[in-house]
């Protein structure tokens, strides 16, 4: 006979794993819509690697690989995946990356619910690292190039021409820095028609949807404010130290906050709740160190973007944020007096 | 009177399904010719049989005497002739057979003399004991014997007479209170008196506004100064601690009872009981029971304690695909094949269960921490590190994290999206650290039984050395005066004081 409760709230792994989907979905139009029909294609090409390297590992292991397939959490890292990777990237590197996220980060340390880093983030460092120069390269800002041509790139049919491809404007800016130390940020994204209405252009209605898929996972209950809030709070304050300090070195805080990752780093990367933190305060330390970081190795580090590696370092701490902030038991007094 | 309520922790909010049986009055069920009493109707020793085969016993009349405080007796629940006193199954999924009285009713439902208590007059201490002799114990699920929770010593601010019924299906308290509000306010004013509680109130979801409404007309009726307070619905909102926090904002640890806080809590049915015993001198004989879920007619039975469960199902016709029964609410009640256990004291509802409306769990997943349970939990507690401990086996980290504090309430099995029975893992986990508890307590008494032996055969060494010494030395003097070799009785001393050689 089964145990009590007898009744059981019609919520399921699937569907949260669904309505993170629907929730990148318009982002995903937008971005589709700047960049073209390499951004589906990359989608595809990473959810089919996706499921063939999960179906392989739960034969491996000898686990029912219908269920677990259905359980759609490699489609979800197969997105990410996608979509922090460049759209023009070739077939290899995303399948690359695809298997590092699903053989080594997820199902060798244990599958679904185990792993102690984000899958898809292991992927995005794991190819910065080995490919810089591909992972760097992003269509050129206005560059519309039939669907045909954009897979043949992908694919390899068709050289990679340079002039095709550019840096982001987070990158762009920082090259120009590097460069030249006399660069001034505001006449620079002026002048290379990079700033648009509040951030980069283009990119800054991506992330905008982004952070409208945040919002509905919040109010469909999948992600708790705690995290995405104090990633913002906090890459916003350093930010807005940094910009009041120098305006001419550092963009502002809305320039950040909507360029690269920020946005599907705060809602949909830092909130996974198997490599993040799982009590409230820990998740708020979780989000405000993974935001203050990414911020330090975009604006002072050798990379692009630095949401990757902020995220992966909190994931490190994660355990140990949670062992210290065990929320308090009720009718017990004390915080961690006597229960931790 | 407007009162602050604190909001406890968590909580769910499942399907109430309690339409269906909250419509129709409470019926009489039939008699039944067999009724099968278990000795064990509450929390406690067992009381004692004190009637022999084949005696005829009238209804109301003792049949088990309680010998002990934390005990209450057992009647007749109508009268007719004892017809076997042996083992019978419980409603338990063991199906354990447990000591139980049979009666075989003679269909005359003949009372024994019924006295009401003028208990105006009596020490409270005399009205405890007569409680306690009439049966009464806590008809909400516990089954914990009244009179003991009526202590003399406890200094009692709030009493708390609870009509929450948060769990889904049961209604036969909200039909209770609607039917029987003045007996229930009655008793309310009974224990006051008893407890000498300072305030009286009365805490009822707020899906229940008939049970708020007969409530607060009794009340003023008898012009009492108790509060109706309506809670707002969600579970576990009945459950002692939540119950008592929301309306006096006071907490306990597991191990402190709500009286050491001045708060008692009574449930209303066993309030009415108390009253029944009291101004009509009726034992606990029947209860209202709640019939529900696949059924034609959902009801609420007032039944004879020992009818069977699978004929009191009967009254309510189960529909064909019935495939078994849930004894208590769908949340923490206990799911059983269809039975012919009886009905107890604690029964206060079955439901009956069929693929459609209980549908068997998903297949276990992975947890994915997502902290849904944790959320859920209305303790507090992080469910889903206790789950990673107790199936990692590491029970005494589990008991790190609070596992005593959790009530088993199923709020967090209930949203887990992962089908993960964590209240399973946890009663399990609680077995294995009782059971390392008792060992280790095991342990400990052997290990300080040897010591303690091992001191005595010391001490008794020690104490024969001694005198075996003092002896010599006064053999030795007494020798030393007759002048002979003192160096030879030394010796013998010697070899004498040593246990080896004695």
């Amino acid at each position: 006979m089964t145990s009590s409760p007898h009744l059981r709230d019609p919520n399921s792994i699937p569907r949260i794993m669904r309505l993170v989907c629907v929730a990148l979905a318009p982002g995903i139009a937008i971005y589709t819509a700047l960049i073209g029909p390499a951004v589906l294609a990359q989608i595809c090409l990473a959810s089919v690697a996706a499921l063939f390297f999960e179906a392989v590992m739960l034969k491996i292991r000898a686990l029912p690989v219908r269920r677990f397939l259905g359980d759609h959490s490699a489609l979800v890292t197969a997105w990410l995946i996608a979509l922090t990777f460049p759209p023009l990237s070739p077939w290899w590197l995303t399948v690359i990356g695809v298997f590092f996220a699903i053989v080594i980060t997820k199902h060798l340390y244990g599958g679904l619910g185990q792993n102690p880093f984000n899958p898809a983030m292991i992927a995005f460092a794991a190819c910065i690292i080995a490919f810089p120069a591909l992972m760097s390269q992003w269509p050129a800002q206005g560059l519309s190039l039939p669907f045909e041509q954009q897979l043949e790139i992908i694919f390899g049919f068709a050289p990679r021409i340079d002039a095709l491809t550019a840096a982001t404007p987070l990158d762009a800016i920082k090259t120009a820095l590097k460069t030249n130390a006399d660069t001034n940020i505001q006449e620079l994204l002026t002048s290379q028609n990079l700033y648009g209405t509040f951030a980069g252009r283009g990119w800054e209605w991506v992330t905008m949807t982004y952070l409208c898929g945040g919002a509905f996972l919040l109010a469909m209950g999948v992600i708790t404010w705690h995290t995405p809030f104090a990633f913002i709070v906090s890459m916003a304050v350093i930010s807005a130290l940094c910009w009041l300090i120098d305006p001419g070195r550092f963009s502002d805080p809305l320039f950040h906050l909507f360029s690269g990752g920020a946005m599907l780093g705060a809602f949909f990367i830092a909130t996974d709740p198997v490599s993040g933190c799982s009590t409230p305060r820990g998740r708020l330390i979780f989000g405000c160190g993974a935001g203050l970081l990414a911020y330090l190795i975009r604006v002072f580090g050798v990379f692009p973007d630095g949401i990757a590696f902020a995220v992966l370092i909190m994931n490190i701490c994660a355990p140990l944020i949670d062992r210290y902030t065990q929320p308090t038991v009720f009718g017990r007094r004390a915080r961690g007096s006597d229960a931790r | 009177m407007l009162r602050t309520l604190f909001p406890f922790p968590g909580g769910v909010k499942p399907e109430p399904h309690k339409e269906a049986s909250a419509k129709a009055p409470i019926a009489s069920a039939p008699l039944p010719e067999r009724l099968v009493l278990p000795l064990r109707q509450s929390a406690g020793v067992a009381p004692l049989p004190v009637v022999r085969v084949g005696d005829r016993v009238k209804k109301g009349q003792v049949i088990a005497a309680a010998e002990q405080w934390v005990s209450a007796s057992l009647h007749a629940p109508t009268s007719g002739k004892v017809a076997d006193i042996g083992h019978y199954p419980l409603a338990h999924p063991s199906g354990l057979a447990a000591p139980a009285i049979v009666i075989e009713a003679d269909g005359r439902d003949e009372w024994r003399e019924r006295q009401p208590l003028d208990w105006q007059k009596l020490a409270p201490q005399a009205v405890r004991q007569y409680l306690q002799q009439s049966g009464v114990v806590g008809l909400g699920g516990a089954v914990f014997p009244s009179h003991v929770k009526l202590d003399a010593n406890a200094q009692i601010e709030e009493l708390i007479i609870n009509g929450a019924e948060c769990e889904p299906y049961i209604t036969c308290d909200d039909r209770l209170m609607r039917e029987c509000a003045a007996e229930i306010v009655s008793g309310a004013a009974l224990l006051r008196d008893l407890t000498g509680a300072r305030q009286t109130l009365f805490a009822i979801e707020n899906n229940k506004p008939e049970a708020i409404r007969a409530l607060r007309g009794a009340i003023s009726e008898q012009h009492e100064d108790f509060i109706v307070i309506t809670l707002p619905t969600r579970y576990p909102a009945g459950s002692l601690r939540q119950l008592v926090y929301a309306l006096t904002g006071k907490h306990a640890p597991f191990n402190v009872l709500p009286t050491a806080l001045g708060v008692q809590c009574f449930n209303v049915a066993t309030v009415q009981s108390v009253w029944r015993a009291v101004a009509h001198g009726e034992p606990v004989v029947r209860r209202v029971v709640t019939v529900s879920g696949n059924v034609r007619a959902p009801k609420n039975w007032e039944a004879p304690i020992g009818m069977s469960m699978d004929a009191l199902l009967q009254l309510s016709e189960p529909l064909s695909d019935t495939d078994g029964l849930i004894v208590g609410g769908p949340m923490m009640g206990l799911s059983l094949p269809l039975t012919d256990a009886p009905i107890t004291k604690g029964s206060n509802c079955l439901i009956a269960r069929s693929p459609r409306l209980f549908p068997p769990r998903p297949p276990e997943s992975p947890c994915i921490r997502c902290t849904a349970c944790a959320q859920a939990c209305p303790q507090g507690l992080q469910p889903f590190e206790l789950y990673w401990w107790s199936r990692a086996r590491d029970f005494a980290k589990a008991a790190d994290y609070a596992l005593a504090e959790c009530v088993e309430c199923g709020c967090c099995a209930y949203v887990c999206p992962a089908s993960i029975p964590l209240v399973h893992y946890f009663r399990f986990a609680k077995g294995e650290l009782a059971a390392a508890a008792r060992e280790q307590k095991m342990a400990d008494s052997a290990r300080s039984r040897f010591e303690f032996r091992q001191f005595r055969a010391e001490r008794e060494k020690a104490e024969k050395a001694e005198k075996l010494a003092k002896a010599a030395a006064a053999q030795a003097a007494k020798q030393a005066e007759t002048a002979t070799t003192p160096l030879a009785t030394t010796q013998d001393a010697t070899m004498k004081s040593d246990p080896d050689h004695a």
